[in-house]
Parts: structure tokens; C-alpha cells; sequence
């Protein structure tokens, strides 16, 4: 309750981050509002329209929507039940996979797809050509550090045994007992963890770019080096999107007060 | 099953996921090192590693760690000073908030779009650009250019400077109010405050951060490549110039390269984790 | 003269008032209590002398001279603070120098100052371990001497055994008590326990809604409320809502229950009065055939061993009333059994009320 008045280098501090910031957006936005030509003055939809009229677009865009799905489900049905099962009954484990869970940053992406790309040539086509198999395959991995850490503050934050027990006492399987006491409680954590997983799909660019799949970042790339300007309308669309990932992880996460660390990488 | 003894059976169920991370995760990175040290006829070698010390992969590894480097140490203390600036008493809480979901957003803008919006702003055509020559001051006439290792930095800057935000929030939260209070009343001016108290106590979490946003820069691929189209010499372009069928003709040298980055990783890796452990132990 | 003088200070936050009229003055090496529930306001008086806080109106005076401007750091008052106010990165004979050392005294006899001030919380034994190796009692007193060390003109401390197990907590505070009387440091104590303040202070101030509703010695407080809310506050108290009946003999009336009061005379009749009746002055007896005169019969509800003594309470036409008494004397009066309660008409105490409208304030059980 206190009214302190801000301090003047926080002023300059905070100025400076903003403009930093935000002028980068903004000239995003400026190129997007021109025509394809260089020199021409503002302001013109033209390049939003020759975006939402691209068939591309949405056939590139549908496939990373989905490709961001079929890695959430993988990725919560792989992780969900794994890191419940060792809350509950091998705590000894969790510090392993807590430090599993730091791999991939000592692999990153370029280092993975190439170890990807050398050991699976030999499976069969609909699994190493096709983005559901391997490209997926590939995003689990990716996001499951972000996974873990969401996921295991969000058991942390409950009582896993006594829930179990209490479930199991009035004659519930596992099965019951995960699907209808379990997850309905790590809700927050487990929305927040595939928020995060979407940003990090709909950014990914560097596995599908030397694995040569058509994702709507590789789009991005051909737009940006072939077009130009209407590369602008289709930036501002993915930082949109991944603002709008953002928000939502945000509102879901202030309902149970679980934050994680909200880093992916698109770099 | 006889005896006291019933070898536990419990770790079971974890199986499917251990054989995942094994199967795409370790088998991937192991089949790398492996490839490191073969050669084109799969025979074992060093000649590959000791390639990596030529030009021009040994410049592409000091660009690389250049870049990280100076990313890691600007954005650090860069990142220090605007979330303190936000967390402070007196800046209103909802500055704070604001710059987290922001720097949320951020973090995760990187690759293509970002490198666009630094073209838009700094390119020959920026809007920065134009406007500073309107002003009178040319920046390429001074030397200056997007498409360089610079320009990759500044870029850089963009997704390093909220992670670092986001990182080292929790860690200026932790700096208890009372131990301002408490150095105030026992005479200590702001100053004195934060060299005898305040950076000791953050200096683990804040070198942690930094060894993180070094990482974070060093595997860094798709801003890069897309701001100068694969022109700056950095080691993940290097890899991915093999897969795109331009340079090499030897896959083992892309392995070796990516060896290299695993080496530089896992050295960092392994002053972070003790690191964090000694911060956590301060916030208790 | 006074020694640290609080001068009408008033705070508000916003609407919130949380000072509103402050007055209080210590001597030297006068040890006060500032005593109330959580947002009475003492916590906010004690770090406006610090000078964490500045007030609306009012001054805070140290030996004659006005601090009101000076910055925390020049005020020569040492802290301590509730808890976590150590600084981690130093251990605890570190944590002790700091002030010295920010004085450029910590070398020399500055040294030797340490070494006693830690003898004298008696931590010689730890002196080189670090805060998250120390327990809480043990933290507190490493504050306790930090805050010494600079030799301060006035000792501040922030209900610094709140934090702590109940033993340890009885144990420290007889120490800093110890403490301060060997040193005759003017100290200002804030604490929401009534037992901690009662039992170390020179002066005790009541503090409730941000204003200071009685101040005194220990036993005044305990015998002598003067507010409904000091009489609920401090000890049990048995609290009876009357009316004046003849004020001449000093009788009152309570649901039907005629008593003697001494304090009543010479009120006037109709008056309404809460009568205070400390359970320790409640004699309980069997009942018998007669009726014993000033006294109020009724049916043993509870009892409560409290260790010392068992409570006993007591029902009867409406009311109840809490007896203390030995336990092998309460072992005779079981629950169920037939007392009566003798009312002593000198030891009653007896507070005004207004007319019309509430008279007990409703205190939350969470506060104290």
C-alpha cells in the first residue's frame, strides 16, 4: 500500500527495454504495410490479403497445427503418467530425469538432427519421410525439458500420495485414479506445458529445414528470401500466434498460481 | 520369491519412457559421436576432430563462442538491470507483469520472423536505418552492417535479454527486503548494500543465467542463418551447409562439428549445475 | 527528560489509518512493549522510528533532537527484525562486524567488540557458521548482537520471537532482557503476546486500531484494564455486562444476578458497567443448602488442565464464569457438580460502557 515514487534509473532502464523492444515490431509492421515494391508509401493491406489468399500458407500452417498436436499428445501421454509413477512410487528417479531433462540443451537441435537423420534412414518411409513420424518423433524430445519442469511443479504442488490413496480406498484402478483424480488436479500444469510445446512446433525451424519437411516456418523462410515484404504481414501472424500461446498459458497458469520458466527456442 | 529380500519392481513402469529418450534422444547424440571418429570408409579415426582445428572450423567455433559470449555477458547484465528496474519498490506492479508476459513472448521469438523485423528495422531499408540517414548519419558509411557477426549479436539481443529477465526475476525476488532494511539501519549506504550483500547473494544465480543465455546462443541456428542467408561463419550453419548440399562431402565433418558443440555444452553444463545448487541454498 | 519520544505521529495508507495520534516517551534504559493485534498499528510506529516510513504528522525525537528527516542509515538505531534479516553470504561473526565494518571500525578493538557481543548472546561456539546452518533461536541472537554492535542509542525489535518454538521463545526472551538491563539500552519491543510483553517489560502501551488504548506498568495492565478491549486482551478475564442497581452500596445487576461490587460506589444508578473478574479470584465450592451471600450458583460445565492450575468453568441462569484453581482442589468439584462461586466484591474491577450499542470487542482468536 505504500506509494513510493519509481526511481529515475528505472525509468531510463525500463525506456530503454522498451524501445529496444518495440521498434523492431514496429518497423515489422511498417514493412508489412507496403507493396511489393521498394520506395512505395504506406499504407496497404495488399500484403495480409496475398498471405490469407496463399494456399501454402494454410496448407503449411494446418500441417505445423497438427504436427503441434500430435506432439502434445505424444508428449503429455509419454510424460504424464511416467513422472506420476515416479512421484508416487521411485522418487529416487526423479532426480535422473530431472537431469535427463537438461540433455537436450547440451543437444541441441542441430546437433539432434543430425544424429536423427544418420540413425534412422533405415526405417521405413511413412515413418522417416513423413512430418507424424519423424519431425514429431523429434518435437517430443524438444519439448520435453519444458515438459518436465511444467509438469513436475505441477505434481510437486499437490499431494500425489495422499490423492492416490484416497482413490484407491474407495476402489478406483489406476486407470480411473490417473484420468479422473490425477489429471483433472495438474490441469494448469499440463495446459501450461502444451501452450509451450505449440510455441515451440509453430517456431521450430531447424530440424524441419535439413530433414527437408514443409512445416510453416520453412514457409516463412521461402517467403522471406523469395518475397520480401509480405514476409512482414506473415512475422507479425507468428508473433501474434505465439503471443496468443503465451496469454492463454498465462491465464490457465493464474488459476492455479503454477508458473514455469516460458523459454523455447525458435532460434 | 523367498526370503526378506523382494527385489523391487517398482521402476517399471517408467520404461516406456526411458526407452524413448534412449531411442531418440541418446541413440541420435551417441550415433553422432560416433560419426565423429569415423571416417568416409566408417573406419575409426581422430583425423576428423583433428580437422575441426583448421580454418575454417576453428573460426567458426571462436565466432560462435564469440557471439555467445558477448550475447551471454551484455544480455546478462543488461537483462539484470531492466528486471530489477521492473521489480523494485516503487515501479508499479503492473510494469513488472507486463514486461514478464512480454519477455515470455519473446524469448520464444526468434528464427525467421525475427531476423525480418531486425531487416525492417536495421536493413539497408530499415526503418532505423532511413531515418538516422535522414538525420544525417549514414550507418554503413560508418562501417556498419545487419549481415554481419554484429548484426547477428544485436539480433541475438532479442531473445536473450527476456530470458535472462525471466531468469533472474525469481533470483532479485529472493533478495529478502529485510537485508535491505537490516544494512540500511546498520548504517550501510544503497551502495554498500549491494557490494557487501546484494551481488554476492545474486552472483550464483546471475553467472547460472548467463552460462544458460551462452547456451542458449551457442546452439542458436535459424536467426542467423536467415539474417545473413548463411553467410556468417558460425559452427551450427557450418553443419546445416553440409545438409543443404553445398560444402562438404565428407557427413563425418558435420558429425565432428556437432561433437565439438556437445563438448563446449557439457563443459558449460557442468558449471551450471553447481552453480544453481549454491544459489538455491542461499534462498533458503 | 525523555530519552525517545513519540510526538503524535499519525500514518495513513491510502484510506487506511493505521497511526492516529501517537504519544509515547521512554527514559533511558527504559524497556517498552508495544502490545496489540496484527494491524493495530505497532509495527507501523516502530519502523517510523527506524525510519523505514515516514509519518503524516508528528515527530520522532532521540535525546531532545528531531529524527523525522534523517535517513535510516544515520539514525544510530539497531534493528532486529522478525526473521531472515541475516545476510546469507556472510556467516555469523561476519553478520556481527557488518555494521563495524561499514564504519571502518571492524579492525582492532572493533574485533574484540564482536567476540564479547557474541559471548554475550552466547554463540562462541558457532560464530563461523552461516545463517542456513543456524537454527532460528540462534539466528536471532546473532541479529540481536549485530544490532548491539554498533553501539546504538536505541534498541528496535520487530516481534522478533514470533518466529520461533514456544521454548525457545521464553528462553531468548528472558535473555534479551538480560541483556538489556546489563547494557541500559533504551529498547522499543513489539510483540502481539501479551505473556512476552508482560513478563519483560518496564512499560507496557496496549496498541489497538492505531491508537494506544492503555499504557503502563505490567501489573497495572493486568489488574487494572481501563478498556474493554485491554481487559479482553491481556489474561482471561471474566466479563460481566451490568447495570447499576443502587449506587450507594454499589450493587449491580447481571441477568438477574444480584452482586456487590465495591467499585460500583458511587456510580450513578442505571449506568451500565462491565465488571472484571480475574479467574484466580473466584473461590468455588461445593454447593450447599444455604445461599451464600454475593455469589452465583451453578453446574460445572468443563475442565481444562492447564498444568499449574485447571479452569474450571461454570453455567448457571445464563451466564458463565472461568474459575483457576489447584487441580487437586478442581478434582473435587467434577463436571456435573453442583458450585457455587464466591465473587469477591474488592477484587472486581469495573470499566464504563456506553449506553446503548456493543460493548465486548469481538477479538479474532487468529490475532492473538
Amino acid at each position: 500500500m505504500k506509494r513510493l515514487r519509481m526511481a529515475p534509473s528505472a525509468y531510463l532502464w525500463l525506456a530503454l527495454a522498451a524501445a529496444y523492444f518495440l521498434i523492431p515490431l514496429y518497423a515489422t509492421l511498417d514493412f508489412s504495410l507496403r507493396e511489393n515494391k521498394v520506395g512505395t508509401p504506406c499504407c496497404t493491406l495488399h500484403n495480409y490479403g496475398w498471405v490469407v489468399h496463399n494456399g501454402d500458407f494454410w496448407h503449411t500452417i494446418k500441417i505445423s497445427f497438427l504436427l503441434a498436436l500430435e506432439t502434445i499428445v505424444i508428449s503429455l501421454a509419454l510424460f504424464v503418467p511416467t513422472i506420476y509413477w515416479v512421484h508416487l512410487k521411485v522418487p529416487r528417479l526423479r532426480p535422473v530425469i530431472a537431469f535427463l531433462a537438461l540433455v537436450p540443451f547440451i543437444v541441441p537441435p542441430i546437433v539432434m538432427v543430425v544424429g536423427l537423420l544418420r540413425t534412422f534412414k533405415w526405417t521405413p518411409h511413412w515413418f522417416y519421410a513423413e512430418p507424424w513420424g519423424f519431425l514429431a518423433t523429434a518435437y517430443v524430445i524438444l519439448a520435453f525439458p519444458y515438459m518436465f519442469f511444467s509438469l513436475d511443479a505441477g505434481f510437486r504442488s499437490i499431494d500425489v500420495h495422499t490423492l492416490t490413496e484416497a482413490s484407491q480406498s474407495l476402489g478406483a484402478k489406476w486407470t480411473t485414479t490417473l484420468f479422473r483424480v490425477i489429471l483433472p488436479n495438474i490441469r494448469s500444469a499440463a495446459l501450461a506445458a502444451s501452450f509451450l510445446t505449440l510455441a515451440i512446433v509453430l517456431g521450430e525451424f531447424t530440424i524441419a529445414n535439413l530433414a527437408a519437411f514443409h512445416t510453416f516456418p520453412i514457409f516463412l523462410q521461402y517467403v522471406n528470401e523469395s518475397q520480401g515484404f509480405p514476409a512482414g504481414a506473415l512475422t507479425l501472424l507468428s508473433f501474434g500466434i505465439t503471443w496468443a500461446a503465451m496469454l492463454s498459458l498465462l491465464l490457465v497458469g493464474r488459476k492455479r498460481g503454477t508458473r514455469s520458466a516460458v523459454i523455447a527456442g525458435a532460434r | 520369491m523367498s526370503g526378506r529380500r523382494r527385489p523391487s519392481l517398482a521402476w517399471l513402469p517408467t520404461v516406456p519412457f526411458f526407452a524413448y529418450t534412449v531411442a531418440f534422444l541418446f541413440v541420435p547424440a551417441g550415433a553422432v559421436m560416433l560419426g565423429a571418429f569415423q571416417d568416409k570408409h566408417d573406419h575409426a579415426t581422430v583425423a576428423n576432430i583433428r580437422l575441426l582445428f583448421d580454418h575454417p572450423y576453428i573460426d567458426a567455433y571462436k565466432t560462435s563462442i564469440e557471439i555467445s559470449l558477448v550475447t551471454a555477458v551484455l544480455g546478462g547484465f543488461l537483462g539484470l538491470f531492466v528486471a530489477y528496474a521492473a521489480i523494485r519498490e516503487g515501479t508499479p506492479g503492473f510494469v513488472r507483469s507486463m514486461l514478464s508476459t512480454f519477455s515470455g513472448v519473446a524469448a520464444n521469438f526468434g528464427g525467421i520472423p525475427l531476423a525480418f523485423a531486425w531487416i525492417a528495422t536495421l536493413g539497408p531499408l530499415g526503418v532505423v536505418t532511413v531515418w538516422l540517414r535522414s538525420s544525417g548519419w549514414d550507418p554503413s558509411a560508418h562501417g556498419f552492417q545487419l549481415f554481419s557477426k554484429t548484426g547477428v549479436e544485436i539480433a541475438y539481443m532479442y531473445f536473450q535479454l527476456p530470458l535472462m529477465i525471466l531468469v533472474i526475476a525469481p533470483a532479485i525476488d529472493g533478495l529478502k527486503r529485510e537485508w535491505r532494511e537490516a544494512a540500511a539501519n546498520l548504517g550501510a549506504k544503497q551502495w554498500q548494500f549491494w557490494r557487501y550483500v546484494g551481488m554476492p547473494v545474486l552472483m550464483p544465480s546471475l553467472l547460472g543465467a548467463i552460462i544458460l543465455l551462452f547456451g542458449n546462443s551457442f546452439a542458436a541456428y535459424a536467426t542467423a542463418y536467415s539474417l545473413t542467408s548463411g553467410s556468417v561463419n558460425i559452427v551450427p550453419v557450418l553443419i546445416s551447409a553440409y545438409y543443404t548440399g553445398n560444402v562438404l562431402d565428407n557427413p563425418h565433418i558435420a558429425q565432428a562439428l556437432a561433437f565439438g558443440m556437445f563438448v563446449v555444452l557439457a563443459l558449460m553444463m557442468m558449471i551450471y549445475i553447481p552453480l544453481q545448487r549454491r544459489a538455491a541454498r542461499w534462498a533458503k | 527528560m525523555s530519552y525517545l519520544e513519540l510526538e503524535n505521529l499519525h500514518r495513513s495508507f491510502g484510506s487506511f489509518k493505521a497511526l492516529n495520534g501517537i504519544n509515547i516517551s521512554l527514559g533511558e534504559g527504559e524497556f517498552l512493549s508495544l502490545l496489540g493485534p496484527s494491524g493495530c498499528g505497532k509495527t507501523t510506529a516502530l519502523r517510523l522510528v527506524a525510519g523505514f516510513d515516514q509519518p503524516n504528522e508528528g515527530r520522532i525525537l532521540v535525546e531532545g533532537r528531531d529524527q523525522t528527516g534523517v535517513p535510516p542509515n544515520r539514525r544510530d538505531m539497531g534493528m532486529v527484525f522478525q526473521a531472515y534479516s541475516l545476510f546469507p553470504n556472510m556467516n555469523a561473526r561476519q553478520n556481527v562486524e557488518f555494521g563495524l565494518r561499514i564504519r571502518g571500525k571492524h579492525k582492532g578493538e572493533g574485533r574484540g567488540r564482536v567476540d564479547d557481543l557474541l559471548e554475550l548472546v552466547g554463540l562462541t561456539h558457532a560464530v563461523d557458521r552461516y545463517p542456513h546452518q543456524l537454527s532460528g533461536g540462534m539466528q536471532q541472537r546473532v541479529a540481536l548482537a549485530r544490532a548491539l554492535a554498533i553501539e546504538p542509542r536505541v534498541l528496535l525489535l520487530d516481534e522478533p520471537l514470533s518466529a520461533l518454538d514456544a521454548k525457545v521463545r521464553v528462553q531468548l526472551r528472558e535473555e534479551i532482557r538480560r541483556i538489556q538491563l546489563e547494557l541500559g539500552i533504551t529498547t522499543l519491543y513489539v510483540t502481539h503476546d501479551q505473556e512476552e510483553a508482560l513478563a519483560i517489560s518496564d512499560h507496557v502501551a496496549v496498541m489497538y486500531g492505531g491508537v494506544i488504548e492503555q499504557m503502563g506498568t505490567p501489573a497495572e495492565m493486568y489488574t487494572a484494564p481501563a478498556t474493554p478491549f485491554v481487559a479482553e486482551f491481556i489474561g482471561t478475564m471474566n466479563r460481566l455486562d451490568s447495570r447499576v442497581v443502587n449506587g450507594e452500596v454499589g450493587e449491580v445487576e447481571h441477568s438477574g444476578l444480584h452482586l456487590h461490587v465495591d467499585a460500583a460506589r458511587g456510580r450513578r444508578n442505571g449506568e451500565r458497567v462491565l465488571v472484571l473478574i480475574r479467574p484466580e479470584s473466584l473461590e468455588l465450592e461445593a454447593a450447599t443448602n444455604g445461599t451464600a451471600p454475593n455469589s452465583f450458583a451453578g453446574e460445572v460445565l468443563t475442565q481444562t488442565f492447564l498444568g499449574p492450575v485447571t479452569r474450571v468453568k461454570v453455567t448457571g441462569s445464563g451466564t458463565s464464569l472461568i474459575a483457576d484453581m489447584s487441580t487437586a482442589r478442581a478434582a473435587a468439584l467434577p463436571v456435573g457438580a453442583s458450585v457455587v462461586a464466591k465473587i469477591p466484591s474488592e477484587g472486581a474491577k469495573l470499566i464504563s460502557l456506553p449506553d446503548d450499542g456493543p460493548g465486548l470487542p469481538v477479538l479474532d482468536p487468529d490475532d492473538q
